[in-house]
């Protein structure tokens, strides 16, 4: 019983449109129950969905979720809509009841725990809310953790620690222990460690959600420097709708396990699925989130003037669209070649926030 | 709550029938007035028989004694260190100065020059009042015996973390264990090894293990999840995770283990004395015996000193929170405490060679002052004698007395019913059954007389204990100053082996029944004192400030306010309380008692395993129902308190 919104939905050429996609991680029908017996009450709820409880947490439903090379996946819900677990059924944190989890190919519940080790030690690095740091370790022996665990020497990991610290702006503070850091700092410290082994999967945890609103958003300026850099793909849970929407390619919302739609920003703010994801977005200011890519008609006449960038958002375009005059405005994707024509009076109402 | 009502109402109606029980006491067959003889089960030859088959047929004697003989030779490794005991490996005695000087470096390394001034001064002590020998005997076997008991305890630990199924076996046995007393543990080992400094040690590594089992598997426990996902995140196999993740992260929790380990140790070995454990803990018990008051008054502040030493330089230890240190270049920049604990050494060596006095000081030129402690002691005595002799005639005459007549008079199945109804009132059936079921086995062991009398000194010395604990502890939170202060002297108090409190009272009350209950009542006022301040203080203060802008007088907001909220802690509070006084009143019996700690003695000397066994639990037993009870209440307490 798909959701409409669970099905995928291609990302918007402008964004993506020359990268070759190449799917990292999968996830097909993903349940997670927690309780004493999770298997067999997954079989009862196959054939009666009403069945009793008895004690057990349905924690994800039915999840199906592909996610792409590069990008930059937000995973947004409540406290308690299942994104953490969902989150650690694709690390194996926790075993998954039912569905099938693949990264790069390999279904990970048939791993061995060496093979699941070895991946964690090579493919993965993961940033906690609460950090998880190590108390009785200093800032670099934190950092240098995991490649402690791969068995590499003290001086080579010593040398990449550094260089991380140096990445993540902790120099000087090697001998530091976690608890005579500030927060940000102690974050900082998890983000240097996450990327020690040099990841390809980077899945954040609420990163900034312990942190004081102004460091969040210092912390988020450096999460986005640091993915300009690195160019991961990034799975980031957040509670956070404004955090989601600053970030993400693309969010995933969740409500009681499942996710109930999964799209880029400025198509979940103008298309909502449900109610539920109309609610959250009815507060955003959309002129923020909507480019003028996603706005784009087929033009019916040969295109007038000079083209529009589709990446700039309504809010950016703001001055441009008060002074034009045209009626049909053409946009141009990155390459420069016109993809179709923004109707101004339609951009105007996103901008004054009228209903459309 | 109707529930609860039930419950009250079902107590009662109990209560009554006991009380009918106990009115009517001529007209009940004898056998419910005391168990009859063919109910009395013989346990103890059960537990022989079984003792001796283990011992014999099974061939455990091998096992033990090749344990013991490896605690034997780490035995003279240490004696000949700490007082040069002619053994391998030949090189002590360490002198004195050194060690002194060792302790002062710990002391000033782990938390700064109070420390260091109190590690370095017990040791200082020590040597000047001429007590090296007996107390380098005492500290040559805790230093054997806490590495192993914390190596012991870690170990379980971590298999009972492991398996969920063995924690769930273990922790009823830990609980005994716990309240057993420490006579029931001597026995099996005087059987096994014998008497001596090496079953003193045995005894001592066995008796400590609980605490450190305890705290590993609540320290593993408390290890946040986010670092141990961390941890697998970074890619560490299972061992990776426990040892460098789980053990290192759970560092508090153990190292206070380790605290509760020696402090444990030294208790004991002081105890231990009792088989034959030579040292401090024999010379105080050989002084007490022969009422010399000054000189067991300066082992007694020995004992003091070291158990205060010790329990502060291990708790030091164990919250000491990490700090980052400059980055030097030099070796020696980095190794500074080390270099001068290292030179001083040297020093103490060279002049230790040259001036005897600084290796040991002779008994002769010891600066001994039992004498005058002696004559002011007697002068003192003689002052309160009027004072003493009275509380001592009224105490007897007017509580005691009656008390125990009236504990003996009771057919034992009236009292059975009364803790069943008083167990129906606090947790239902269950409680009724748990309480009936623990002072049924004690009827059925034969020894209904004896734990009577125990039973009761217990009961009239928490009541005494709470009389004065309690307007103590409120008097004493009323200031955060003075709590703080109070707090400190019950913490210090609570780090004096049990032993100790035997000797004031003796001095002032001679061997005498009285004596028994001053000290249980001294050692058990201890925790109520404590946790009634840490109960009233950790009352929140929006609540206070709540019925002070009610409008309520002091006493009203203690008395409504304060004392309810506060009841859960206290409780907790009573019961260490009850159980401190029944370990204290097993230890009291050798100044002559007529209750299971003389019969616990007796089976000692006569080592008598079934006895000794039988007698330990009858007094565990007693112990694990307050406990329960207790707990039942505080949680519903809690509970009805939202807390």
């Amino acid at each position: 019983m798909a959701h409409p919104a669970q099905r995928r939905v291609g990302l918007p050429v402008w964004n993506k449109g020359h990268r070759v996609r190449e799917t990292v991680i999968s996830c097909r029908n993903v349940s997670k129950i927690f309780g004493p017996d999770p298997v067999r009450h997954l079989a009862e709820l196959k054939v009666n969905p009403q069945a009793p409880l008895n004690g057990h947490v349905h924690a994800v439903r039915e999840v199906d979720l592909d996610i792409e090379r590069g990008e930059m996946l937000v995973v947004m819900g409540l406290s308690g809509s299942g994104k953490s677990t969902l989150v650690r059924c694709l690390s194996r944190l926790v075993e998954i009841t039912g569905g099938h989890v693949t990264v790069e190919g390999q279904d990970i519940a048939t791993l061995s725990d060496a093979g699941l080790i070895d991946l964690r030690r090579r493919k993965m690095g993961m940033v906690f809310q609460g950090f998880g740091l190590l108390p009785h370790r200093t800032v670099l022996d934190n950092v240098a953790f995991p490649l402690e665990m791969r068995g590499q020497d003290r001086k080579t990991r010593y040398a990449r620690a550094r260089d991380m610290l140096t990445l993540v702006g902790l120099t000087g503070r090697e001998g530091y222990f976690p608890r005579e850091l500030s927060g940000g700092q102690q974050q900082r410290v998890g983000i240097a460690r996450s990327l020690a082994v040099e990841p390809d999967i980077w899945f954040l945890d609420e990163p900034f959600s312990a942190l004081d609103p102004l460091i969040r958003r210092e912390m988020q300026d450096e999460f986005l420097r640091l993915k300009g850099l690195l160019n991961k793909t990034v799975i980031f849970i957040t509670h956070d709708f404004d955090e989601a929407l600053r970030l993400a390619d693309r969010i995933a919302i969740m409500k009681d396990g499942r996710i109930v739609q999964c799209d880029t920003p400025d198509r979940i703010v103008l298309h909502p699925a449900t109610d539920y994801v109309a609610r959250f977005t009815a507060e955003i200011d959309r002129a923020r989130v909507v480019r003028a890519g996603s706005l784009v008609r087929p033009l019916d006449e040969p295109p007038e003037g000079a083209a529009w960038a589709a990446t700039r958002t309504i809010r950016d375009l703001a001055r441009d669209l008060v002074a034009d005059s045209r009626k049909v405005i053409p946009v141009a994707d990155a390459a420069g070649a016109v993809i179709g024509g923004l109707n101004r009076q339609e951009a105007l109402d996103v901008l004054l926030g009228v209903a459309g | 709550m109707p529930p609860s009502a039930h419950a009250g109402r079902v107590g009662q109606m109990l209560l009554a029938l006991a009380v009918c029980m106990a009115m009517g006491k001529a007209l009940l067959p004898p056998g419910l007035i005391r168990p009859p003889d063919w109910l009395i089960l013989p346990f103890a030859d059960w537990i022989n028989a079984a003792f001796f088959f283990l011992q014999n047929d099974l061939g455990l004697m091998a096992v033990t004694r090749a344990f013991s003989d490896v605690v034997d030779w780490l035995l003279s490794v240490t004696a000949n260190l700490l007082y040069g005991k002619s053994r391998w490996p030949n090189l002590g005695p360490i002198p004195w100065i050194v060690v002194a000087a060792t302790a002062f470096m710990a002391g000033y390394a782990l938390k700064g020059w109070r420390l260091a001034a109190l590690a370095g001064g017990t040791f200082v002590w020590i040597a000047l009042m001429g007590q090296w020998k007996w107390a380098m005997e005492t500290l040559s076997v805790i230093l054997v015996a806490a590495p192993f008991s914390v190596a012991l305890g870690l170990g379980t630990g971590v298999l009972a973390w492991r398996s969920p199924w063995f924690d769930r076996v273990l922790n009823p046995v830990l609980n005994i264990a716990q309240s057993l007393p420490h006579f029931a543990y001597m026995i099996p080992v005087v059987v096994f090894i014998g008497v001596g400094p090496k079953a003193g040690a045995i005894v001592t590594i066995i008796f400590s293990v609980p605490p450190m089992i305890r705290m590993t598997l609540l320290g593993l426990k408390m290890v946040p999840e986010e670092v141990i996902e961390a941890g697998k995140m970074s890619g560490a196999t299972r061992w990776q995770l426990l040892t460098r993740v789980r053990i290192p992260t759970a560092r508090s929790q153990i190292l206070i283990g380790v605290n509760q380990v020696i402090m444990q140790c030294l208790a004991m070995v002081v105890l231990a004395s009792f088989i034959g454990m030579p040292g401090l803990g024999q010379k105080l018990l050989q002084l007490l015996q022969s009422l010399k008051i000054g000189l067991s008054v300066e082992i007694g502040v020995t004992i003091v000193l070291l158990a205060v030493t010790l329990d502060r330089l291990s708790k030091a230890w164990a919250l000491r929170l990490p700090e980052h240190a400059e980055p030097s270049p030099h070796w020696l920049g980095r190794n500074r405490l080390l270099v001068i604990w290292l030179a001083l050494c040297v020093l103490g060596v060279v002049l230790a060679h040259f001036v005897p006095y600084f290796l040991e000081v002779e008994r002769k030129q010891a600066l001994s002052v039992a004498g005058p402690i002696d004559a002011l002691m007697d002068r003192f005595i003689r002052l309160i004698a009027p004072v003493t002799a009275w509380l001592r005639w009224f105490l007897i005459t007017w509580v005691l007395i009656p008390t125990r007549d009236a504990y003996l008079w009771m057919p034992f199945s009236a009292v059975l019913l009364l803790l069943a109804a008083v167990g129906w009132a606090i947790g239902g059936v269950r409680s009724a059954a748990v309480c009936v079921a623990y002072f049924g086995l004690i009827a059925l062991s034969g020894w209904w007389d004896r734990a009577m009398i125990t039973v009761y000194t217990v009961t009239v010395s928490v009541l005494i204990a709470a009389l004065i604990g309690l307007p103590l502890g409120i008097w004493a939170a009323r200031r955060p100053v003075r709590a703080e202060r109070v707090l400190l002297i019950c913490d210090t108090a609570q780090t004096f082996p049990s032993f100790i409190y035997l000797i004031p009272v003796i001095m002032l009350f001679g061997v005498s029944d009285v004596a028994v209950v001053a000290a249980v009542v001294v050692f058990a006022a201890v925790p109520i004192v404590r946790y009634t301040i840490e109960g009233l203080c950790s009352v929140p203060p929006e609540l206070i400030e709540a019925a002070d802008m009610s409008g309520a007088t002091r006493r009203q907001t203690l008395w409504h306010v304060r004392l309810p909220m506060a009841l859960p802690t206290m409780l907790v509070g009573a019961n260490q309380s009850v159980m401190f006084s029944l370990f204290m009143v097993i230890i009291a019996a050798f100044i002559g008692t007529q209750d299971l700690g003389q019969e616990m003695q007796r089976a000692l000397s006569t080592t008598d395993v079934g006895k000794g066994v039988v007698l330990g639990l009858a007094v565990a037993f007693m112990g694990l129902m307050t406990d329960h009870l207790i707990t039942r209440w505080s949680e519903a307490r809690k509970r009805a308190l939202g807390l």
